[in-house]
């Protein structure tokens, strides 16, 4: 066991480090990621990180990255959020899709594909729930036929994030109507611009469009837009969910710098409170300082994860276990936070509390509310937990 | 960075596992409880099966008569003894005792006996504190008495003891004390009041050298509770999974039921990441860093609240047949509930945690 890093990887961390602390943008300067003028603006930061190679740091250098391993990527992560950088409009992209790509993709897909992922020219968003299919996604009923060079996609998808605004999306369809669950699927590759595809985008809870309804009427994708084989959608799906519950979508850096801001407000509020002081036994003291604890907790879970993938070991339904936590380490990390910011938590105005602006604490813990239901809600992980990791029988 | 355990140390626990399973089976500890209860004496056949593996002296020097290996290779025996809910204190004899006396000058010759003559060990004297210990011993014309020591009829002792403002350190065998056991709810952890003189003879350290070695021996003694508790609490889900499964009510297994599914999959999820908590203490223990206080204290809090919880939906799970005498699961439970407040519960644990991250942040 040695948890150090190398004279290399510290090198890497400060190189990062310079970098971000230049050109991470200051906070409040991006408008906000959910609005039209916002994606551009998140685009544009995307385009500056990809040209200095640290959008996407452990892909091939091929594609934008400098193949650098998973702990370089966690380190880059660790020095991202400590420099405030913002949310990634490409996250579906470059964390959910490329992984996917990378182990189903032809070469001729990872090229058309991937650089412009990096890039953020071309924003990727995820076409899988259905308004009948959410927890029970193997009953989608949107259907690929056959044609001329391709196929025709009809049927609408639901809960798109970033669809309002995407480029393009990455979606199953069930191609072989007599297949029944999860067989019969298909993973394509959508250009949202073709002919047939109607985006209407859904406000979330604070009123911007950071998802979208999509309606697919006789949409044209190519065979070369196929990823993974006719019939191998499912497949390819859980390789992709099996990136959005593990490590790739939520490295624990953004946790464990919320968590040190959140010690920071506590012990401003303390001193604010005055006579109260800061009483390590309080209720509150106690919420802030799990919520700090699981953070840290998940940390070192991920570097023993990435230790194991780095030795050739699959990550299998562990992911739903990290899914689990994260998401609820976010949600009460967040709480605690408002707890503590009291009557002033529902003010959406920026004022300076505990390094973060007050709204942000607001905003972070509408996000965070999210956390449990995406990527497959809990109660389905946690079903995945106990049959898998415990051995349950299945109902 | 490397955050995995070697295939040697993996091996050497999977070793002591197997000697634990033959040693400490569900049929044993029913019939330690009967011993117990008679007030009978022990059967030394199960520790010495055991202490013969060398696995008392493991963190001791080669040259004491140890094995000479670190924390990190004893952390995972210490979690298997917490799975079988050894009744003998192992993690407590080499993790925290003679892990300590290897580097007491002087302690040399002792330490190798013990080792030697397979003696079981022991601390007590001292409560855990989130701003400081408390030293419970009282002292009472030149007699001490020492509340609460765990395993109170070890062979050897290592008692606090606070004599004109200074606290004292003091080794004493098992005949130079007469031994109160004090009823408690998990019998095998043998709780009792330790009477006895603290003499020239049994000082090993006092002053700030005995706050230091003090400070020491509780830190190690919240690491190793933790280490048997992730034990604890896997061994009452894998019980707990294992009877659901089989129970049926409505026709099928009540474990097929998502109430029952999600109560067990929440405390799985705690143990899982209580684990990696507790191992990153026992490196920082191994390599001698100085981030122990707040590495023990995350272990601590995590491993506690783990057991707690997997100890409450196990009982709830297994319904009325978890609450009797006679099945299994209580032995678990019981030890969990006890080491889970032992050595700082979750929250004095955490109130240390805030204190030692303003003061680092600020």
């Amino acid at each position: 066991m040695d948890l150090t890093f190398s004279p290399d990887q510290e090198a890497f961390r400060m190189e990062a480090r310079t970098w971000l602390q230049a050109n991470v943008p200051s906070p409040g300067s991006l408008r906000s990621l959910d609005t039209a003028e916002g994606f551009e603006d998140h685009r544009a930061f995307e385009r500056t990180l990809f040209e200095a190679q640290w959008s996407v740091v452990s892909w091939p250098k091929a594609f934008g990255g400098r193949e650098v391993g998973i702990m370089e990527w966690l380190i880059f992560e660790e020095e991202y959020y400590r420099a405030g950088g913002p949310r990634r409009v490409s996250q579906n992209g470059i964390f959910l899709l490329a992984p996917t790509l990378f182990e189903f993709g032809t070469d001729a897909q990872q090229s058309r594909y991937l650089p412009a992922m990096a890039s953020g020219e071309e924003i990727w968003c995820q076409g899988w729930s259905e308004p009948d299919a959410g927890s029970d996604l193997a009953s989608i009923r949107s259907r690929a036929t056959k044609t001329e060079g391709g196929w025709l996609l009809t049927g609408q998808k639901t809960w798109c994030s970033r669809g309002a605004f995407a480029h393009r999306c990455f979606g199953i369809f069930r191609t072989d109507p007599s297949a029944e669950r999860h067989r019969g699927l298909t993973y394509f590759l959508i250009d949202m611009a073709t002919p047939g595809v109607t985006v209407r985008p859904i406000a979330q809870l604070d009123g911007e469009t950071g998802f979208a309804e999509v309606f697919f009427d006789d949409v044209f994708v190519s065979d070369e837009d196929v990823l993974g084989g006719i019939g191998e959608g499912w497949k390819v799906a859980m390789a992709t969910a099996g990136s959005e519950r593990g490590i790739s979508l939520r490295s624990p850096a953004r946790y464990t710098e919320a968590a040190g801001k959140l010690i920071d407000l506590l012990a401003a509020h303390s001193q604010e409170v005055g006579a109260l002081g800061l009483d390590p036994r309080g209720a509150i003291a106690d919420d802030v300082v799990k919520a700090y604890v699981d953070a840290e907790a998940y940390k070192l879970h991920t570097y023993m994860t990435a230790t194991k993938v780095r030795e050739g070991h699959k990550v299998g339904a562990e992911a739903s276990a990290t899914k689990i936590f994260w998401s609820e380490t976010d949600v009460n990390l967040h709480q605690a936070a408002l707890r503590l910011l009291g009557p002033d938590a529902e003010l959406m105005v920026p004022n300076g509390h505990g390094g973060l602006d007050l709204s942000d604490w607001l905003d972070g813990y509408l996000f965070a509310l999210s956390g449990p239901i995406y990527a497959g809600t809990n109660e389905i992980q946690r079903n995945v937990v106990a049959e898998r990791m415990l051995g349950l029988p299945r109902a | 960075m490397r955050f995995s355990f070697t295939d040697e140390q993996l091996a050497f626990r999977s070793a002591v596992a197997d000697v634990l399973s033959d040693w400490c089976t569900p049929a044993d500890l029913h019939a330690r409880y009967v011993e117990l209860n008679a007030e009978a004496g022990r059967s030394h056949a199960r520790w010495n099966a055991l202490a013969g593996l060398g696995v008392t002296g493991l963190v001791v020097p080669e040259h004491l008569g140890g094995l000479g290996l670190t924390d990190l290779d004893l952390i995972g025996i210490a979690e298997e003894a917490g799975a079988v809910v050894l009744p003998e204190p192992l993690a407590t004899t080499a993790g925290v005792v003679f892990g300590t006396l290897g580097s007491v000058p002087g302690m040399e010759e002792r330490l190798a006996a013990a080792i030697d003559d397979l003696m079981t060990a022991t601390f007590g004297g001292v409560d855990f504190g989130a701003e400081r210990h408390r030293v419970s011993t009282t002292l009472n014309e030149g007699i001490a008495s020492t509340p609460r020591v765990a395993h109170c009829h070890a062979d050897l002792l290592l008692l606090v003891v606070v004599i004109d403002g200074a606290t004292e350190l003091h080794l004493v065998d098992r005949e130079e004390v007469t031994v109160d056991a004090t009823p408690a709810l998990d019998l095998t952890r043998e709780l009792g009041t330790i009477h006895w003189r603290p003499t020239e003879g049994t000082l090993l350290a006092s002053g700030s050298h005995a706050d230091r070695f003090v400070e020491q021996l509780v830190e190690r003694s919240a690491l190793y509770a933790a280490a048997e508790l992730l034990g604890l609490c896997q061994a009452m889900l894998t019980l707990t999974a294992s009877y659901v499964t089989e129970r049926k009510q409505f026709g099928v297994p009540v474990g097929s039921f998502q109430a029952v599914k999600h109560h067990l999959a929440g405390a799985r999820v705690r143990l899982e990441f209580a684990r990696p908590a507790v191992y990153r203490a026992a490196y920082t223990l191994a390599n001698g860093e100085p981030t122990l206080a707040h590495d023990v204290s995350m272990a601590k809090s995590l491993a506690a609240d783990a057991a707690d919880e997997a100890a409450r939906v196990s009982l709830q799970c297994h319904g009325a047949i978890g609450y009797t005498y006679e099945y299994d699961l209580h032995f678990a439970m019981k030890r969990a509930w006890g080491l889970s407040a032992a050595w700082g519960d979750a929250r004095s644990h955490r109130a240390r945690i805030l204190d030692l991250v303003v003061e680092s942040r600020s």
